[in-house]
């Protein structure tokens, strides 16, 4: 069967665009193939800095021939009628068409129109053009003479040249001719920019590749990280070092080559008094280089690793001399960041957060210091945190800002603080606090466990939440730029991984009020607010905004708990039983209670409560709406032991026990002992069902036996809805 | 190359470096234009790109760009950092589809070998947030060090480029100091000359970059910024309005672009020394830029209703 080869030549593709635009390119064909209904054998597309290529074995020469039979008019029809059916089956003469018979109908013309399948060069070449003009770069381009004309192609560079052919093994390929834009395919491409510049015909892709290699070009990026990772650590091994691996720069400098070439260098060694992050992101932000180390100490070594794109006629010595020029200049400005910081204290850098603005109207990183600074200190004790440290700690986290170093590499934030807090003598936990504080930063990040920096770190989360809150800036569908799900997230991680309390309504709440001042409300919600304000007499009673705003948050927090509890697998409906019931905002506590529901319904006690629960809901559900009433009120108990029966009699008494234990469990969060409270109720209930009839022929009685029902439902609604839970 | 004595050669000689790349895209057509005499961040405030940009018409110029960054100055302390430093600028409208071979034909001209250095193309978009353009392209890399900027004007001053010119700057004196061999900017050797007729560009700028300095951070009159800042903007939109078609005209071009453009390249600057100065607050730094902008949209549009800008005379 043949294959195509497709090769899109351009000026250098972005790096980080490379792999994702050979996934789209390999998609979009072999879709539009599909969706023709040619089908294939294999795919596989290439990136490199200057192409993309794409190889899809195993086509057809041609598609499907379709054979279509159409019934057309009765014979002897009038003229206009059988001209029409002609020219609709694209016949010439009425002679083309068959006569069949039919019962009903009579006679009747049918036409047979057999459509051959289309060659599968000819439905390349319709797909192909379609597919690169609208191609999904994340950022295209216009260029050159064309770009005169409006809706000029565009490209994520300017596109060079096209190859594509289609054929084969046994015999040469035929070129897919098709023009886009004035490029017009063919079967030329080049070679190594420096090494190969000539160009190379090429017939299909088993003889594309290996030309392409001779003319120092690979095209794979997978094997050319292969053999960029295999070099270094040969050339680290030759020098007694390691490679510090760095998976993210090793897909970029792969993406910056078409032949790989592996050097090392070296800077002087002083450089090294230097703290080795600084170092690794100096040399791998500014000169996409990899950092060595010696694996016995563990300590930095003073050489790199530099991925070039040339096999020089000096060996690389001009290469490595120069590069080593630019890492002695980067490091020097480190050194000097490094030292020039250590001289300004850190509280002394606070003046300078004035001028930075936070968000426009949350105001500057100084105010929000402030606030995160006095929220840490409040926060401090629940955490079991020195308040004095928690504070000062959060005074300083944001001191680093405003350093040299940081102002350089903002991805030190944090790590250099640490630095520079140690170094002027601040209590240990309080330098882990200044960098553990932006932790956790997503579903896999540790979680400080220090309490100072979880006092810190929940602050500066909280804090973020509730100014964004407060101005009406919440997360919508995708969008979420000021990061308000990770940090919903980290303050759930934070807790519940650190197994701590805390009533995060009262938390937001007061938060919330002290920004009063700066509330966006938005209509829609002020409307709801309202009418639920209006449905509420006591004056004193009357919530506020920020209670609003605090509901709404705390629902925020909900979801965020619901998809991360999912995530460890955790039963959803489980989840909802209980945070539809709970008016509690102790993450730690709702988390708890939906560990012991599970438990509890993994028991025969719990799996026969649920099923006792359900008939009791279930008879109440069909009789309330029979009678169009409900049956809240509490079973008359005159009633009871006048006419009940003994199993009626004694699930009274069960369920008066078991609701009071259960609540006052509940309210010692005692989960496991307000189940076992539940899990006594199984008994009497089962008894209930089997020796009582419900729908008594006198109406009192009956009326009392669905109260009685209804008791049962309102029993394990101290522990949970009972309502959510499925299976 | 032969011909020339030693001293101008561009691996020696600072202004030899100068005057080989004018040579050479002297020789690829460009017109090689002098300085603008105004004071701007980046050579891209040339009119001659930034207004040449915009419209239909072919255009290719190359020239040297004095550049000033007043929040760059380091008292002539730091080796690597100017407030004031040269820009070798190319635009080539519509760009040519071989304008990479032509750039590394530049980088052969002053004695880059690429046969044992590796020059790389790395993706670096370009954006102007005042001049309300940005391209796609690359910073080009050799051995590791960032040469030059190679950009695609997508838009210049909110408008469509149609068609699209490319723009390759040259930072000189970072270029220089590659070739040279030499680790401080003040050492470079300006004239290619040696011994007593040596002259260094510590000799020719080192005490400009000290009393600039000055200037730039301690003394520069806000007060007076802070008037010329309005001066500027008001003027610009006066020129604009002055030279705008009048109505029932049989003439409909724009008659004062240049001049309106100007005051605009003023304005820049000024924001530019208030920004050194450290007195302007980071909101309000926002609203500045955006006001450069404005002007630099509307000079945009009149040029647009230029001949330069492509209407018929």
């Amino acid at each position: 069967m043949p294959d195509l080869l497709l090769e899109l030549f351009s000026e250098e593709i972005p790096a980080r665009m490379q792999r994702r635009a050979a996934e789209d390119l390999k998609k979009l064909v072999t879709d539009a193939l599909v969706e023709r209904g040619f089908l294939y054998e294999g795919a596989k597309a290439f990136a490199t800095p200057r192409r993309l290529a794409l190889h899809i074995a195993g086509l057809p020469v041609k598609g499907q021939d379709v054979r279509e039979e159409r019934k057309g008019p009765r014979v002897g029809s009038p003229d206009a009628a059988i001209q029409g059916f002609l020219k609709g089956a694209g016949l010439s003469s009425i002679e083309q068409a068959r006569i069949e018979s039919d019962p009903k109908k009579g006679e009747f013309y049918v036409a047979v129109i057999e459509k051959p399948g289309r060659s599968t060069p000819d439905v390349l070449a319709e797909i192909l053009p379609a597919i690169i003009k609208t191609f999904p770069w994340p950022k295209s381009m216009r260029w050159g003479a064309a770009s005169r004309e409006p809706g000029s192609l565009r490209w994520v560079r300017p596109l060079h040249s096209i190859v594509c052919t289609f054929g084969p093994e046994t015999e040469d390929p035929e070129v897919v001719r098709f023009n886009v834009d004035g490029i017009a395919s063919g079967d030329v491409t080049k070679g190594h920019r420096f090494l190969a510049p000539g160009e190379i015909r090429v017939k299909r892709f088993d003889d594309y590749a290996p030309a392409l290699e001779r003319a120092k070009v690979v095209i794979d990026t997978d094997r050319r990280k292969d053999m960029i990772l295999h070099d270094a650590r040969d050339l680290a091994f030759a020098q007694g070092l390691e490679l510090v691996e760095d998976e993210g720069l090793l897909e970029e400098v792969a993406g910056l080559v078409e032949w790989p070439v592996v050097l090392m260098g070296s800077f002087d060694e002083a450089f090294l008094d230097i703290p080795p992050e600084v170092i690794r992101t100096t040399i791998r932000a500014n000169q996409k280089c990899f950092v060595l180390r010696d694996p016995g100490t563990g300590r930095l070594a003073n050489k790199f690793i530099l991925v070039s794109n040339l096999v020089a006629s000096d060996g690389g010595r001009t290469i490595v001399a120069g590069n080593e020029r630019v890492v002695r200049a980067r490091l020097s400005d480190a050194k000097f960041f490094w030292e020039t910081d250590q001289k300004v204290k850190l509280e002394d850098r606070l003046e300078k957060l004035k001028s930075i603005v936070f968000h426009e109207k949350l105001g500057t990183q100084y105010e929000r210091v402030e606030r995160i600074a006095a929220l840490a200190k409040e926060l401090a004790p629940i955490v079991g945190a020195d308040p004095a440290l928690a504070e000062r700690a959060a005074r300083l986290a944001k001191a680093d800002l405003v350093t040299e170093m940081v102002g350089e590499f903002p991805e030190l934030q944090g790590l250099m603080g640490r630095y520079y807090a140690t170094l002027q003598g601040e209590h240990a936990s309080v330098a882990a606090a200044i960098e553990e504080h932006y932790k956790p930063l997503g579903p896999s990040d540790r979680v400080p466990t220090d309490p100072v920096s979880v006092a810190v770190a929940l602050a500066d989360k909280i804090d973020t939440l509730v100014g964004f809150w407060a101005i009406d800036e919440k997360p919508t569908g995708s969008k979420d730029p000021y990061a308000l799900r990770r940090a919903a997230l980290g303050v759930i991680r934070l807790l519940l991984e650190n197994k701590k309390n805390l009533q995060l309504r009262s938390v937001i709440y007061n938060a919330l009020q002290k920004l009063e001042a700066i509330f966006v409300v938005d209509p829609k919600s002020l409307e709801a607010a309202q009418a639920k304000l209006a449905e509420i007499d006591d004056p004193a009673e009357k919530p506020d905004l920020s209670y609003f705003k605090t509901q709404d948050l705390l629902e925020f927090f909900a979801d965020r708990l619901k998809v991360a509890l999912r995530d460890q697998g955790a039963r959803h409906d489980l989840i909802d039983a209980v945070l539809s019931l709970s008016g509690s905002s102790d993450l730690l506590m709702i988390v708890r209670r939906v560990e012991a529901l599970g438990r509890f319904l993994d028991t025969e006690d719990g799996r026969n409560l649920l099923a006792g629960y359900r008939r009791a809901a279930n008879i109440l559900r069909i009789e309330e709406k029979k009678d169009g009433r409900s049956y809240g009120e509490a079973p008359d108990l005159e009633i009871v032991n006048a006419q009940g029966q003994i199993e009626e009699k004694a699930l009274v008494v069960a369920l008066d026990g078991a609701k009071r234990e259960a609540a006052a469990a509940v309210e010692a969060e005692d989960f496991e002992g307000a189940m076992r409270a539940l899990s006594r109720l199984r008994q009497p209930v089962d008894a209930f069902f089997d020796k009582v009839t419900v729908n008594a022929e006198d109406p009192a009685l009956r009326a009392n036996r669905l109260r009685l029902l209804n008791s049962i439902r309102e029993a394990t609604r101290t522990v949970a809805d009972f309502s959510r839970i499925e299976g | 190359m032969t011909s020339e004595p030693a001293h101008m050669n561009p691996a020696r000689s600072f202004q030899g470096l100068i005057l080989t790349l004018q040579r050479y895209w002297a020789e690829q057509g460009c017109v090689i234009l002098q300085p603008y005499d105004m004071e701007v961040g980046a050579g891209t405030f040339h009119p001659a790109t930034t207004l040449r940009a915009l419209g239909p018409k072919s255009w290719r110029a190359a020239y040297v760009q004095p550049s000033r960054r007043p929040k760059d100055g380091r008292y002539g302390e730091n080796p690597n950092r100017l407030q004031h430093y040269y820009q070798f600028q190319v635009i080539l409208k519509p760009n040519p589809p071989n304008l990479q071979e032509l750039y590394l034909g530049s980088l052969e001209a002053i004695g880059i070998d690429a046969s044992v250095h590796d020059i790389r193309f790395v993706e670096d978009d370009w954006e102007s947030p005042t001049l309300g353009a940005w391209g796609l392209g690359w910073e080009c890399w050799c051995d590791g060090m960032e040469v030059s900027q190679f950009t695609y004007f997508q838009q210049v001053a909110g408008f469509e480029c149609s068609p699209v010119a490319g723009e390759l700057t040259y930072g000189l004196e970072r270029l220089a100091m590659y070739l040279q061999g030499v680790e401080s900017i003040y050492d470079l050797n300006f004239n290619g000359l040696e011994g007593v007729e040596k002259v260094t560009y510590g000799d020719v700028f080192l005490q400009a970059e000290q009393e600039y300095s000055r200037h730039n951070f301690e003394h520069a009159d806000t007060e007076m910024l802070f008037r010329h800042f309005r001066d500027a903007e008001a003027a610009c939109r006066r020129y604009l309005e002055a030279g705008e078609p009048k109505a029932g005209s049989n003439d409909s071009r724009h008659l004062m672009a240049l001049p309106a453009y100007d005051q605009c390249i003023k304005a820049s600057h000024m924001f530019n020394l208030l920004d050194a100065r450290g007195v302007i607050s980071v909101t309000e730094r926002q609203s500045y830029i955006l006001r450069v902008r404005e002007l630099a949209k509307a000079c945009g549009a009149a040029w647009l209703k230029t001949e330069g800008g492509g209407v018929a005379a």
